[in-house]
């Protein structure tokens, strides 16, 4: 066992014709939280949609935990350990939160047992509050939240996240944050988040990278490098 | 004022058919955009499966076993299809219409070699030979029968979809099939559950077919049309509206046939739900499902 959860090697994607990603390299440290930066379009949602498997890498080798996953559809990824926390969110529209919660609790395979996990309510209690409306009713910041503890009710050790924080107020933004500090700390979960709001990983995430043209061109850590230096050399 | 009435509940009683015939189609149609051509063949099956019971088994209580062997039957066959046929050519529709036809029509001459051109007979026992007199209308017992069949699979889906855990999946495959298969949900495995279930009350249906008439080996295409319509009104995949549709096409081609015979009524009914869909395009029921999607 190494200290890497996850391994990406020479990871290549795209869609029909048109490459997106070439030969990325990453590999994701247990119990940290890694933030994906990159300018529109350089491939961020490629890279993380060919880690679930929602989009077959071209070329290259993904290994989970020591497993190699290139052979294996989203669900048993999904069994695996790996959380997904979609661009957009992607809430069952007709179900209700607590459906959307209780769908969750599919990617647990064997693992663990009972319902929806307590301590999604204690993170987000407004979910709780909201339980038995639609999810399609929900705000953008009520979806983050449930998209996020739906995520967590499979009780992942990889938890990826596109973007959680576009389009959100402020004090959700806050809760969200607390909420991967808790779950990194805590349950020693890894983190992939990718974000283009720096200020909001700078507070929390262990190391970055960054991605330009679909590659990734840049990797450090947080506590090193000033937010807006790296902004500024990947020209977000 | 009586014959209008009685050919209402005709109508009724038709429309239980056309829903028992359709709601597999539109539960597959809506999971998973596959046509089945195959699907009327699941009622002759259904219907050749209550003859055989009906051999081993006669007297009272026949039918009623027969409606279970002839919904396990017709599921796994619409299984084994699934499996071999659907789900391998599920990027290619097209070649899916083909391929289901065929198996259509290899069922068919299957049943010819089998039983006969002419058909079978199955004998309705005697608790559902009478009739009961309602409000001034004579009704047969048997279309009472069909009609509180019709209910009870209606309810029975509700209720699994509404109140099961794999109902709940199947509710997020058809929501997000991206999404659900992240969440970890076996979507392969929904798919052949959702056909399973849709071929068995296709079989249940040709159980219904069985009490009304002779089964033959084409007895699936008499309701496949009528079928296909309802769904296409129906908005393509809701159960709401395809039981709303079923019921507005059942009494619509009963009472045609107050003025028309059996085969002018057959096209009525076409012309009707292609004027319907004209100003309707969405059908009887909008789907919200998939526009509410980010
Ligand atoms: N389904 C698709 N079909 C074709 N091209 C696509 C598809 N999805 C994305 N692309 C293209 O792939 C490239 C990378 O897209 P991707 O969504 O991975 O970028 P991103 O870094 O996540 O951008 P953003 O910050 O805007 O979310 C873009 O040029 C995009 O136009
Ligand atoms: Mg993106």
């Amino acid at each position: 066992m190494t200290d890497a959860l996850l391994e990406i090697a020479g990871l290549s994607a795209g869609y029909g014709g048109s490459r997106v990603l070439w030969d990325v390299d990453l590999n994701l440290m247990r119990g940290r939280a890694t933030a994906l930066i990159g300018r529109n379009g350089v491939g961020k949602t490629t890279l993380l949609h060919a880690i679930m498997g929602t989009r077959l890498a071209s070329a290259g080798s993904l290994r989970f935990d020591g497993t190699d996953l290139s052979p294996l559809p989203p669900e048993r990824r999904a069994r695996a350990g790996i959380g997904f926390v979609p661009q957009g969110r992607h809430i069952f529209p007709q179900l209700t939160v607590m459906e959307n919660l209780e769908t969750g609790l599919s990617a647990r395979g064997g693992r663990g047992t009972g319902g929806v996990p307590a301590h999604i309510f204690d993170l987000f209690p407004k979910l709780y509050d909201i339980r038995g409306r639609a999810g399609g009713f929900l705000s953008g910041g009520e979806q983050q939240q449930l998209a996020i503890g739906r995520a967590l009710a499979g009780e992942p050790s990889l938890l990826l996240l596109d973007e959680p924080t576009e389009g959100i107020q402020p004090n959700v933004v806050q809760q969200i944050e607390a909420a991967l500090a808790h779950v990194r700390d805590t349950l020693g979960m890894t983190i992939l988040v990718v974000e283009q709001y720096l200020d909001f990983v700078w507070r929390f995430a262990d190391d970055y990278v960054a991605m330009q043209g679909g590659r990734i061109v840049r990797a450090g850590k947080v506590a090193e490098d000033p937010a807006a230096e790296v902004a500024k050399l990947v020209q977000i | 004022m009586d014959l209008f009435l009685n050919q209402l509940f005709n109508g009724v009683s038709l429309a239980s058919l056309y829903l028992l015939a359709s709601l597999g189609l539109a539960l597959s149609f809506g999971l998973m955009r596959v046509i089945n051509m195959a699907h009327g063949e699941m009622l002759m099956l259904g219907g050749y499966l209550a003859w055989a019971t009906l051999l081993v088994v006669p007297g009272a209580a026949g039918i009623l076993i027969a409606m279970p062997v002839a919904f396990v039957g017709a599921a796994a066959m619409g299984g084994v299809i699934q499996t071999v046929l659907i789900r391998r050519l599920s990027a290619r529709p097209l070649d899916t219409l083909l391929a289901t036809w065929g198996v259509s029509l290899v069922l068919q001459q299957a049943a010819r070699d089998l039983f006969g051109a002419v058909g079978v007979e199955v004998r309705a026992p005697a608790w559902l030979e009478g009739s009961v007199e309602l409000a001034g209308v004579v009704i047969p017992t048997a279309r009472l029968f069909i009609i509180g069949v019709a209910v009870a699979v209606l309810g029975g889906l509700a209720l699994i979809l509404l109140k099961t855990r794999i109902g709940l999946l199947v509710r997020a495959v058809n929501q997000d099939r991206m999404m659900a298969s992240a969440t970890g949900i076996a979507v392969g495995r929904v798919d052949l559950a959702v056909f399973c279930l849709g071929s068995g009350v296709a079989g249940l249906a040709g159980v219904m077919l069985a009490l009304l008439g002779p089964v033959t080996p084409s007895v699936g295409q008499a309701y496949i049309i009528p079928a296909f319509l309802v769904v296409v009104m129906g908005g393509l995949g809701s159960i709401t509206g395809t039981t709303a549709a079923a019921v507005i096409l059942g009494v619509f081609a009963a009472l045609a046939q107050l003025f028309v015979d059996v085969s002018v009524s057959q096209m009525l009914l076409l012309v009707f739900v292609v004027l319907f869909i004209q100003f309707r395009p969405q059908g009887v029921v909008a789907v919200r499902t998939r526009q509410l999607d980010a």
